[in-house]
């Protein structure tokens, strides 16, 4: 019995912290969140050469062979820097569906790319788990039309992944008929795109893996949580410093206990949801039918609790919190795109119920 | 990152369980155990639990335990399995989960082979006199005072919230002996005989209608100064140990576990308008909520194993259980209840109430644990400031000055 990190995996968040804290302090990150492509392309260059981008492409094609634990383990640093990185859409969902369901030819294409950083993927699956305003994708005559809302890391990607019922296509950016449009949201940190189709023409096409495209989906929910988690664990570290900065009736209002209390509200919802994340994740590492229900009640915890704290954490740094100059409301917003993602807490814990016969 | 326990383990558990098969039947009935301390039922069943190192483990055996070596898997896997079978694990209470590791740790040669063996073999029961009226979160406020006069202590003063009062042969207490010295320093800890002349025990019924707790009453109570645990004084700090292993008994994640299970049956049981309450939105809404509480709770436990496996410090993740589980057991018994409507309502005396008012009992109930063994504020106040390092109410660090540094809860 072993239900904990191993000396590697908490080697690979000191790196990837150390990494963010000194190549993407958020002095950087508000100058990449200002650019035009909203990610720092030298410093998601110089995380690959450690690993990051290519974490879960197999060794075979120049990755890191990682487990989704790892991934997790990544996701939370990145969470915990806002890093500005498109690791969630680029290096999980897109990299597991080329893993899963691609042939050969298209993987030898692709992961090596997308390991080396010089590449990035985005994937349109949001319509698999709730179809809005109309969305949609249809195929006719070996062309796809439709809209794709929500597509992870879609600024200046090369190429999407477009999800049609249970098949899954890839087309090329600069495929005829394709767009991508940008989606500002509350987060500035990772990037959305709206992707408009007319009869535009596949690369290539996968069709009947809805299984597979489940799979990522926990994948992906697995990963968001891990996100948001490194996110509350840095709101409730700037909420103990400021806490301890802040004088008010001559003394820190960190000896308040209305405002201690509320620290530890926050830890006591972080923690077992930190244990709730690492188990969900070797669940898809290791066992395979608890996974579905694991990752999509984590998904739907993380999203809850990270409400929580972001709203806890403002409410003690007081007005300072509601100020842009504040780092905070990087955390608030970043977890406000996350929990919307690939599912809400509501869709997510209907979707929990119907997977346990329940519903 | 490995789920199983190990071949070794395994085999245990196997023995276990062919054990458990072959002479559950022989077990005592579980809700009886403390009432029925002492007798041959009971007696038979510890003595067989002890032989095969199922009780009293790591009791050495001198004192009538087992003799086996701390081993946090196989005190889980004990733990889980007596759990799952419904069959008595044995002595349990207050004697030997908090007043053995006391004595074994600090009392003398003579008071460990005059009580623990007693003890361990379920023939001495305990109640446990630390809170009084005007001592409860700030339990070092407790004035009972044991007046010294030659060889003697003569205790004056009341004990509440001691269960098992009734069915106790003897008390382990928190005794103000030092009236003239600082509050946390004039503390004894005291091993008291029930039967001793001035003690009157009330039955203190609470809002589930039961009596779940005693007050004590003590008038001139007559005690040998032998009886103290480590010297007078010390107290304190003796109580200490244990004071924090029973917070890690509250808020087991076993209990939510079978309290989501339950909550799941009701919800499934229960019909709305020819439907079932599971079939309503809101309800199974709230049921997935909790789910995934019980689950990261169940997790949380596995890591906190983990590390007490690896000898580390888990940190604030150790300091959490408490506060999280008692208040998740609360909710899902408020699910329960919301699921039967008006029905939800019904207690004792109702045919209709379902599992025999179970529900309500256990909403009160679980309220009540919120507030006992350290209240929910109490627990916030340790997280904050020995798991976030936030600093104390300047009141309280200056009552904190007079006592000994680094011994207060």
């Amino acid at each position: 019995m072993d239900f904990g990190l191993s000396e590697e995996q908490a080697l690979l968040d000191e790196t990837v912290r150390r990494f963010l804290d000194e190549r993407l302090p958020m002095s950087r990150v508000r100058e990449v969140v200002e650019s035009e492509s909203g990610v720092d392309d030298e410093g998601w260059r110089a995380l690959a050469e450690l690993g990051v981008a290519g974490a879960l492409v197999p060794e075979a094609f120049g990755g890191a062979g990682l487990s989704l634990l790892d991934a997790a383990v990544i996701a939370t640093a990145l969470g915990h820097g806002a890093a500005p990185l498109p690791f969630v859409g680029s290096s999980v969902l897109a990299t597991l569906l080329l893993r899963d369901v691609a042939d050969g030819d298209v993987q030898a294409q692709w992961l090596p790319a997308l390991a080396g950083g010089g590449a990035r993927i985005a994937v349109g699956i949001a319509e698999r788990v709730e179809a809005r305003q109309g969305a949609g994708l249809t195929e006719a005559e070996g062309g796809l039309s439709g809209t794709a809302l929500f597509v992870l890391d879609g600024q200046d990607a090369d190429a999407f992944w477009l999800v049609c019922g249970d098949d899954a296509h890839l087309v090329r950016a600069g495929a005829a008929g394709l767009t991508a449009k940008p989606l500002p949201t509350i987060d500035r940190t990772r990037r959305c795109v709206e992707v408009g189709l007319e009869d535009a023409v596949p690369e290539a096409s996968y069709r009947g893996v809805g299984a597979s495209l489940d799979r990522v989906l926990d994948a992906g929910r697995i990963v968001l949580a891990a996100d948001i988690l490194g996110g509350c664990d840095r709101a409730l570290a700037l909420s103990v410093a400021y806490a301890t900065d802040r004088k008010q009736f001559g003394r820190p209002i960190s000896t308040f206990q209305a405002v201690k209390h509320m620290c530890a509200e926050m830890a006591a919802a972080i923690e077992p949801s930190r244990s709730l994340v690492w188990y969900a994740a070797h669940a898809w590492d290791a066992l395979p039918d608890e996974a579905p229900l694991l990752a999509t009640l984590c998904k739907a915890h993380l999203s809850d609790v990270g409400h929580d704290v972001m709203r806890t954490a403002t409410q003690v740094h007081g007005g300072i919190g509601f100020t842009d100059e504040c780092d905070l409301q990087f955390w608030f917003k970043r977890e406000g795109l996350s929990r919307q993602l690939l599912g809400g807490p509501e869709a997510l814990r209907a979707h929990a119920a119907r997977l346990q016969g329940i519903a | 990152m490995d789920l199983a326990y190990g071949p070794e383990y395994e085999t245990f558990r196997a023995e276990l369980r062919a054990f458990l098969e072959t002479h559950g039947s022989e077990a005592p009935g579980r809700r009886g155990e403390i009432a029925s301390v002492g007798s041959a039922e009971v007696t038979a069943w510890q003595a067989k639990l002890i032989d095969r190192g199922y009780a009293a483990r790591t009791i050495p055996k001198e004192y009538g335990g087992a003799g086996h070596e701390a081993d946090p898997l196989i005190a889980t896997i004990l733990s889980e399995e007596f759990g799952r079978t419904h069959v008595s694990k044995g002595v349990g209470g207050q004697g030997i989960d908090m007043l053995v590791p006391t004595l074994l740790e600090h009392g003398t040669e003579a008071q460990k082979k005059r009580y623990v063996p007693a003890t361990v073999r379920g023939e001495m029961v305990w109640c446990q006199g630390y809170s009084e009226p005007g001592a409860g979160s700030d339990l070092a406020a407790l004035q009972t005072s044991g007046r010294v006069e030659g060889d003697h202590l003569f205790i004056n003063g009341q004990k509440i919230w001691t269960s098992t009062a009734q069915f106790s042969q003897m008390m382990f207490a928190l005794i103000r002996t030092e009236p003239d010295a600082p509050k946390h320093e004039g503390i004894s800890y005291v091993l008291v005989p029930m039967d001793t002349p001035g003690i009157d025990v009330r039955p203190l019924k609470t809002m589930t209608g039961h009596a779940e707790f005693n007050e004590v009453f003590f008038d001139e109570v007559k005690v040998p100064l032998a009886n103290i645990v480590g010297r007078r004084g010390e107290g304190w700090k003796i109580a200490n140990t244990t004071l924090r292993h029973e917070r890690n008994m509250l808020g087991s994640s076993a209990t939510s576990e079978s309290l989501y299970e339950g909550a799941l049956q009701v919800l499934r049981e229960e019909r709305i308008d020819g439907g079932r309450a599971v079939d309503s939105p809101v309800l199974r809404d709230r049921l997935m909520k909790l789910q995934a509480e019980t689950i990261a709770n169940k997790a949380h436990a596995m890591r906190l194993l983990t590390s007490r496996l690896r000898g580390e410090n888990a940190g604030v993740a150790g300091l959490v259980s408490k506060l999280n589980g008692c208040q998740l057991n609360h909710d899902l018994a408020g699910l329960a209840i919301d699921a039967m409507g008006e029905g939800g309502a019904l207690y004792r005396g109702s045919e209709r109430a379902r599992d025999g008012g179970r529900w309500q009992f256990q909403y009160m109930f679980q309220l009540g644990l919120i507030i006992g063994g350290g209240t929910a504020q109490i627990q916030k106040n340790i997280i904050s400031e020995r798991g976030l390092g936030m600093p104390r109410e300047p009141k309280a660090v200056k009552a904190a000055a007079e006592a000994t540094p680094g011994s207060d809860t």
